[in-house]
């Protein structure tokens, strides 16, 4: 173990600990309708994504060969740069969960990743072309094309079993969103966790820990695939609030249409070879089917903030990134360290104030909205 | 600059068809479900009902198995 330095073993704690926000991030993408219409019990659902999302990490065998598909030079890329990106990415992560934004968390990796090569290698070393065609274009498409499914499908579905019996729709529907939601959860651990694996495989081997065109070693793929399930599992309540209850009331056909449409678009594109954000296709799809149902109604405020957030999250992860990088690169060790405790500092800070409003499984269902703030309790009358 | 609109109009048909496909023969599945549950409530029983179910709740089966298929690398 002579080759792993200071600088690696932050590196790949740094990693798993990206690893693990990203699977409490993204829980909600498979989970939150399915929670929302009572197809699953909180916890029960979380739990089958947890383990179908470590079963994705094993499954996957393709080896992520580059850690941003061409976004940055990856020759120029030093440890200390994906420590500083992984920072930028960890860091928005936790501050639109605090707010219950399901925002991308691609979008935070290769954000902070360009932030910190940018700072760290000059701007020659971003390629923007590749930022337009494996960023921009999915994220204005994907959630377009789900929606439209998903819209179209929720329409006919309604439709279809107007004269049938409510019950026996609802629950034919609910069973069929466990097999939906299931699918979703798989998709996103062979894609999720892989990204994990190739950060770190890179840097045990630019760290010369691992041959050249080494796979990731098998504790690499189990502790990415246990830091993503572990995530998933402890479950991001307050954006599966948002997304099951936020953008509009989810009935189970219209779970089980925006389920079918998100799995399809993220397996039709993956096979095609586009890089999407699972968070993105999710969230056209509940919009989606929140407009093929008539008279449902769509809450675009909440819907308006998080495509804000969208916009945001790459140069927000891109900043926090390259100031990092900054650090590092000036401070060496010393600045590593420090950027790690500042990081930590943060980050415990915002548990701490996630906790004056706690969203858990036993009332992500209660409200429509995350508030950081303790709602006014409602028994105090009005004064006079 | 090179966008692939081929692709990405693959996606977005391959995407809606399958997806409202898969929809529509899983409604007229539930629809058979509930045609069964209304008869046998009056004391009868929907054998016509139960067989439009099975046959498309299997055809949405072999859509799902297919879907793993796609996920699964070890099955290429």
């Amino acid at each position: 173990m002579d080759h792993i330095t200071f600088l690696v073993a932050v590196v790949i704690v740094t990693a798993l600990a990206f690893d693990f926000t990203n699977g409490f991030h993204d829980t909600a993408n498979a989970m939150a309708t399915s929670i929302a219409t009572g197809a699953l019990k909180p916890r029960v659902a979380v739990l089958i994504s947890g383990v179908l999302n470590v079963v994705g990490a094993f499954l996957s065998t393709e080896v992520a060969k580059t850690i941003s598909g061409g976004i940055v030079n990856d020759a120029l890329v030093t440890p200390g740069m994906i420590f500083a990106g992984l920072i930028g990415a960890i860091l928005w992560n936790l501050v639109t969960w605090l707010a219950g934004l399901p925002s991308s968390s691609s979008h935070a990796l290769f954000g902070g990743l360009i932030g910190a090569v940018w700072v760290g290698a000059g701007s020659g070393a971003v390629n923007f072309d590749k930022v337009v065609e494996k960023i921009l274009i999915p994220a204005v498409a994907s959630p377009v094309v789900a929606g439209l499914a998903a819209l179209t499908a929720t329409y006919l579905a309604y439709r279809l079993t107007a004269r049938a019996r409510k019950e026996s729709v609802t629950k034919g529907f609910r069973l069929g969103q466990v097999a939906s939601a299931s699918l979703v959860s798989l998709a996103h651990g062979t894609n999720d966790a892989q990204k994990t694996m190739g950060v770190i495989t890179l840097t045990l081997i630019s760290a010369g820990a691992l041959g050249h065109d080494a796979g990731p070693p098998v504790w690499v793929i189990g502790t990415s695939g246990l830091a993503i399930g572990l995530g998933t599992y402890l479950g991001g309540w307050r954006i599966i609030r948002t997304m099951g209850k936020g953008l509009t009331e989810i009935q189970s056909p219209q779970g089980f249409a925006a389920e079918t449409a998100s799995t399809t678009v993220i397996l039709t594109s993956a096979h095609l070879g586009f890089a999407l954000s699972t968070t993105q296709v999710a969230s056209g799809s509940i919009l989606g089917a929140g407009l093929g149902r008539r008279l449902a109604e769509v809450r675009w405020g909440i819907a308006g903030r998080m495509a804000l957030a969208w916009l945001i999250t790459l140069p927000s992860a891109a900043l926090v990134g390259g100031v990092a990088a900054s650090v590092v690169k000036h401070g060496g060790d010393i600045g590593t360290a420090i950027i790690a405790l500042v990081a930590a500092a943060v980050a415990a800070g915002i548990f701490a104030v996630a906790r004056r409003n706690p969203v858990a499984a036993n009332n992500v269902n209660d409200h429509h909205e995350v508030t950081i703030r303790k709602p006014a309790p409602s028994h105090v009358g009005p004064v006079a | 600059m090179h966008l692939d609109w081929t692709a990405l109009g693959e996606v977005t048909a391959v995407s809606i068809g399958v997806t409202i496909a898969v929809v529509v023969v899983f409604a007229v599945g539930v629809l058979g479900v509930a045609r069964h549950e209304d008869t046998r409530e009056h004391s009868g029983t929907s054998v016509l009902g139960m067989a439009q179910a099975g046959l498309c709740f299997l055809a949405c089966a072999a859509v799902v198995a297919y879907g793993i298929c796609l996920i699964v690398p070890q099955f290429h």
